[in-house]
């Protein structure tokens, strides 16, 4: 039954530095994304979590061709198709962009002030000619109202919205083109955590409802290991593991993997926090660290580390991890659910 | 009941119907309505709100630095002891008064949540912090300026001799944020307040600063304000913690109190709504609405458009009382007020 | 998926609650919130009506004024403003009048000097018939606002060759106004397409553009004009002259209107909702006409209105130094140049009045073009 909707293969993703000589030579590279492969199944949601500049941002607008990727193959199966987006020329791409869509992490900035919510939404559609007429109106108000959006809010402008709303805005602009694959780009970051949970939910309902398959970017791994089936975990531009969730959350194989968690506020007091130190800050993807990128952080770090490149391998069946001593470290990782001894949910 | 009887002696802040509202184009905006909080000596108050809670407004005022269009309402009053001993009315305050920018940076100090417009860039790090050393304490250049390189040392900067003389262009966020504390604590103050310093930060860096903070305050024995938004990080520092939601707060307590007893339906729904690692694939409870505009706050407890619990024609009409559960413990509901409703 | 595999949802905000005014704000669209906006902006709105008025009056010189451009009135030479009165020695009335002047050549010195003599009133009447003109060069009228029906009034004073300066100015009101604004529009366009290609495009287009608008804003301005008016020939008409000298305008304006343009262009096309117009699949001219031009709307017309007072300036001091229009054109410059020498000052300073109106000019496009930019981006808070 696991139908794989996208293969992600070597994906690379190089900015250019231009220097400051007459007509701009290019003088170096910034690897945002420097050779990630991976699949996505159809329905499921893979989680994405990295800190700032790890480039996770990079790969879901790569794969969407917001921004062009430098090499690599990205192939789509749909209506019994493969079809590698990386060779389609723009216009090919405008008119498959109707299975694509994007949530993005700003609701304030991410919609048009100047047109009416109708318009927004209906964007997709009139700008690929998907709908006509009453068609367009009939498809714009079935995605508003499976984002709980009144009709009544249709005519007026995103000024009128708070956060929560606008957010909601920007999902029914995604859905309504009736895509197969949906990249949330921090969709839910920006926003207050009571609206969070909602727009969470939202997400998870939609995704029941109408069979989405998610990749869901995002910093925060709390919220990603809640709405994501497996979670990749980035650093400087590759992925350094990829789970299934509650495998890494329990058992990760990766140091960068155990840090990141041991890193994440406890919201219980009377658990004290011990985070895993990191040593220094994440180091720049125009020179990456040689070896293992990690070396320079890691508290397992040995010389191995810093000469040679670990293999991605599949170190359970579909738990992936790139570190030399995959199998020797014996990483802490998070206690799956013990609701009786939580008071936080054990009390109404 | 009446409120705790410690003695208020200890109390290094002490703030009495703080009410601050905005003049707009819209009209009187007000963002902060009548609350009351104290700051004990060597103790963390964490504020927990969110957006348009009135979080960051009600603190500023402490150091009086709000827009020209706010209006602190005259019956407010904000306490501060100061280290002579002697304790000060900061509203009545002038905003130009010596008083005041003695207390600014020397007593109170603040770290806010982007380090990067807190520094001038055209001057280095270690200017900046000795410049703020030489205004508020009587020294040479050369003692401000090893002050100025201890205060980096300690707040974990390595080379902190280097990084004297760097830009805060070149530092990294993580590190801006470490030197903006440097420059906060290098006058010794007695208050800190610290304005969601680790929001813009990742997770293991955020980690980093918040033990670093307290440490620090082990150290130096200071008072400290925490305001964020995020219910995991105010756990992990604050020994007190106050809900605000829209102007008001809605419950106070100590930390424990809050997070394992909480009563007030806004902060347990808060605390429902986010997603955590130990119960992976539960439905989160999410509040329902959105938060009302400033501009059309509702009438009585703020919080009754989105409450499960509302009792219609009680919390619509007036703000409840607040009720004592403990000598800490208060909440601001009608569901917990004495019978008598 | 066709579209009955949604499930029909009930609308879930049950009454919304909300009053008359809050619903017309979020309705409101991007010009209605400007203007809601610059509604609250008292000198702005100062500025719009005294250029309205002047707009108008230029428009209508004739009809406001009791004579035409060219009419000379050889006995009345260099008189003083004649500032309507109701009354005088011997009492007052309701209808306005001006006291009789009598110019004289002084025999000693050889002067011309007027007198008044307030014991003959003029009556002044309204809509009177004088001498005709084309109403904006079409319609053959010769109804004047006002007029007296013996003598002559002259509220601005006359000049050396007894012409009106009143109906002078007004006339110069609407040539220099034009050529602003013919001369803001032609630079607006070039700026356009080539800021627009610039920022669009991006890349060596960008490079190219840029290095030569750089080119351009670094010619002095004065010699390019002195180079371009003396490239003038002689025997151009007027208007000739009139429509080579907006072009000169334009093309000095247009690198600083092409660089903003570029700017905004460039910052736009980063704008999240940009990107997601180009993630919905529209086309790129579908992203200019829907999502890049409105957004720019709003600050071409402010760009456009703080532009304008350099262009009123620039043919003001060309003109006056003789290099921009010349009479028979009557322009603010032109009109000034009978202000150039001391004599005239001494003798007859009402020459000037042009000047107050360049000032007052520049000011209202100042005053409004501030109004408008603080109006212009609603979606600020």
């Amino acid at each position: 039954m696991s139908d794989t909707l996208l293969e992600i293969k070597d994906l690379k993703v190089h900015f250019p530095i231009r220097n400051d000589s007459l007509f701009g030579g290019v003088e170096n590279y910034v690897k945002a994304v420097d050779g990630v492969s991976f699949h996505i199944e159809k329905g499921e949601t893979l989680g994405l979590v990295g800190e700032s500049g790890s480039g996770k941002t990079t790969i879901g607008r790569s794969i969407l061709r917001a921004i062009e990727p430098t090499g690599g193959k990205v192939t789509f199966n749909v209506d019994d198709e493969s079809i590698d987006l990386s060779q389609l020329s723009d216009k090919e791409m405008r008119k498959f962009r109707k299975h694509l869509q994007l949530i993005f992490q700003d609701p304030y900035s991410s919609l048009n002030p100047r047109m009416t919510v109708r318009d927004i939404i209906a964007e997709p559609l009139v700008a690929q000619k998907l709908a006509k007429g009453k068609e367009v109106d009939e498809r714009v108000q079935e995605a508003a109202a499976l984002c709980k959006l009144n009709v009544e809010f249709l005519r007026r402008f995103p000024h009128a919205f708070s956060g929560g709303q606008r957010q909601r805005i920007g999902i029914a602009r995604a859905l309504v083109s009736n895509p197969q694959f949906i990249v949330c780009d921090e969709s839910v970051s920006a926003l207050d955590v009571s609206i969070q949970a909602e727009i969470l939910n939202l997400l998870m309902d939609l995704q029941e409802k109408l069979g989405f398959t998610y990749l869901f970017i995002a910093h925060d791994l709390s919220v990603v290991a809640h709405i994501s089936k497996r979670v990749a975990v980035m650093y400087l531009g590759q992925f350094v593991e990829l789970a299934p969730t509650k495998s890494l959350f329990h058992a990760p194989k990766h140091p960068y993997t155990e840090a990141l968690m041991s890193a994440i506020p406890e919201v219980n007091p009377d658990i004290a926090m011990t985070p895993v130190e990191l040593k220094g800050e994440i180091p720049s993807p125009i020179n990456p660290p040689s070896g293992c990128r990690f070396h320079t952080r890691c508290t397992y770090t040995q010389d191995i580390c810093k000469i040679k490149e670990p293999v991605w391998k599949e170190v359970e069946p579909g738990h992936f991890a790139s570190c030399h001593f995959v199998d020797t470290l014996n990483l802490q990782g998070v206690e799956m659910s013990s609701p009786a001894k939580s008071p936080l949910t054990g009390k109404n | 009941m009446e409120q705790s009887k410690k003695s208020t002696q200890d109390n290094l802040l002490e703030v009495k119907n703080l009410k601050i509202s905005f003049k707009t184009d819209e009209g009187i905006v007000t963002a902060v309505d009548g609350i009351d909080f104290s700051v004990r000596q060597g103790q963390t108050l964490g504020i927990v709100g969110e957006s348009g809670s009135g979080k960051s407004v009600s603190t500023w005022s402490i150091m009086r630095l709000l827009p020209k269009n706010s209006i602190i309402d005259e019956n407010s009053s904000i306490q501060f002891q100061r280290k002579s001993g002697k304790t000060v009315e900061i509203t009545k305050l002038k905003t130009k008064s010596k008083e005041l920018r003695e207390i600014r940076g020397g007593e109170v100090a603040l770290i806010f949540q982007e380090p990067m417009s807190s520094f001038s860039p055209v001057y280095t790090i270690g200017n900046q912090i000795m410049e703020a050393v030489l205004q508020h304490r009587d020294v040479t250049d050369q003692e401000a300026e090893e002050i100025a390189v201890d205060m980096l040392d300690r707040v974990g900067i390595s080379n902190p001799r280097q990084r004297f003389k760097q830009y805060p262009f070149e530092l990294s966020g993580g590190m801006r944020q470490r030197a903006m504390i440097a420059v906060a604590l290098s006058m010794n103050p007695s208050l800190l307040i610290a304005d969601e310093p680790t929001t813009s930060l990742d997770v293991t860096i955020q980690a980093q600063i918040l033990e670093l903070m307290n440490e620090l305050q082990k150290d130096l024995g200071m008072s400290i304000i925490f305001i964020t938004h995020n219910l995991g990080v105010i756990a992990q520092v604050a020994d007190e913690i106050e809900v605000m939601y829209l102007g008001k707060i809605l419950e106070r307590g100590t930390t424990k109190e809050i997070i394992n007893q909480p009563k007030h339906p806004y902060t347990k729904a808060l605390i429902k709504a986010i997603p955590r690692l130990d119960h992976l694939g539960e439905r989160l409870t999410a509040i329902q609405g959105d938060i009302p505009s400033p501009l059309s706050r509702p009438v009585g407890c703020p919080f009754y458009t989105r409450c499960d619990d509302v009792i219609s024609g009680v919390c619509d009409v007036k703000m409840p009382e607040p009720t004592h559960l403990s000598d800490t413990h208060t909440v601001y509901c009608f569901l917990h007020e004495e019978k008598d409703v | 998926m066709t579209s009955n595999n949604y499930p029909t949802l009930p609308p879930p905000e049950k009454d919304l609650n909300e009053s008359e005014e809050a619903k017309r704000y979020y309705s409101a669209s991007q010009f209605q919130l400007i203007w809601w906006r610059f509604k609250k902006r008292r000198i702005a709105k100062i500025g719009a009506l005294v250029l309205i008025i002047m707009a108008l009056s230029g428009l209508f010189a004739e009809f406001f004024g009791p004579y035409t451009g060219t009419t000379r009135v050889s006995e009345s030479v260099l008189v003083a403003p004649q500032i309507p009165r109701f009354c005088n020695s011997e009492g007052c009335t309701l209808r306005p009048f001006v006291p009789s002047t009598i110019s004289k050549r002084n025999p000693e010195t050889l002067r011309m000097e007027t007198k008044v003599d307030p014991s003959v009133r003029r009556d002044i009447y309204f809509f009177v018939e004088g001498e005709p003109y084309e109403l904006l060069g079409f319609f053959p009228m010769n109804t004047h606002l006002f007029g007296v029906e013996e003598g002559t009034i002259h509220i601005f004073g006359t000049d050396s060759l007894g012409r009106d300066l009143y109906t002078r100015t007004l006339i110069a009101t609407r040539t220099s106004l034009s050529i602003g604004i013919i001369g803001v529009i032609i630079a607006f366009i070039l700026a356009l397409i080539i800021g627009g290609a610039a920022g669009y495009f991006g890349g060596w287009i960008d490079y190219v553009i840029q290095r030569l608008t750089e080119i351009v804003r670094v010619i002095p301005v004065i010699p390019l004009y002195m180079g371009l008016a003396a490239a003038f020939p002689k025997e151009w008409s007027s208007s000739q002259v009139y429509f080579a000298m907006t072009l000169i305008l334009a093309l000095v304006g247009w690198p600083t209107l092409a660089r903003r343009i570029r700017g905004k262009l460039l910052s736009l096309r980063g704008e999240d909702y940009v990107i997601a117009a180009n993630l919905a699949g529209a086309s790129p001219s579908r992203i200019i006409g829907r999502h890049l031009l409105p957004a720019f709307s709003s600050y071409i017309i402010v760009d456009l209105v703080i532009s304008f007072p350099y262009m009123l300036l620039s043919e003001t001091a060309l003109s006056f130094v003789g290099l921009g229009l010349r009479p028979p054109t009557v322009s603010w410059g032109v009109l000034l140049q009978d202000a150039q020498t001391v004599r005239a000052i001494e003798q007859a300073p009402w020459l000037f009045i042009p000047a107050l109106f360049v000032v007052v000019a520049v000011l209202s496009f100042t005053v409004l073009g501030d109004g408008l930019r603080d109006a212009a981006d609603p979606y600020q808070v």
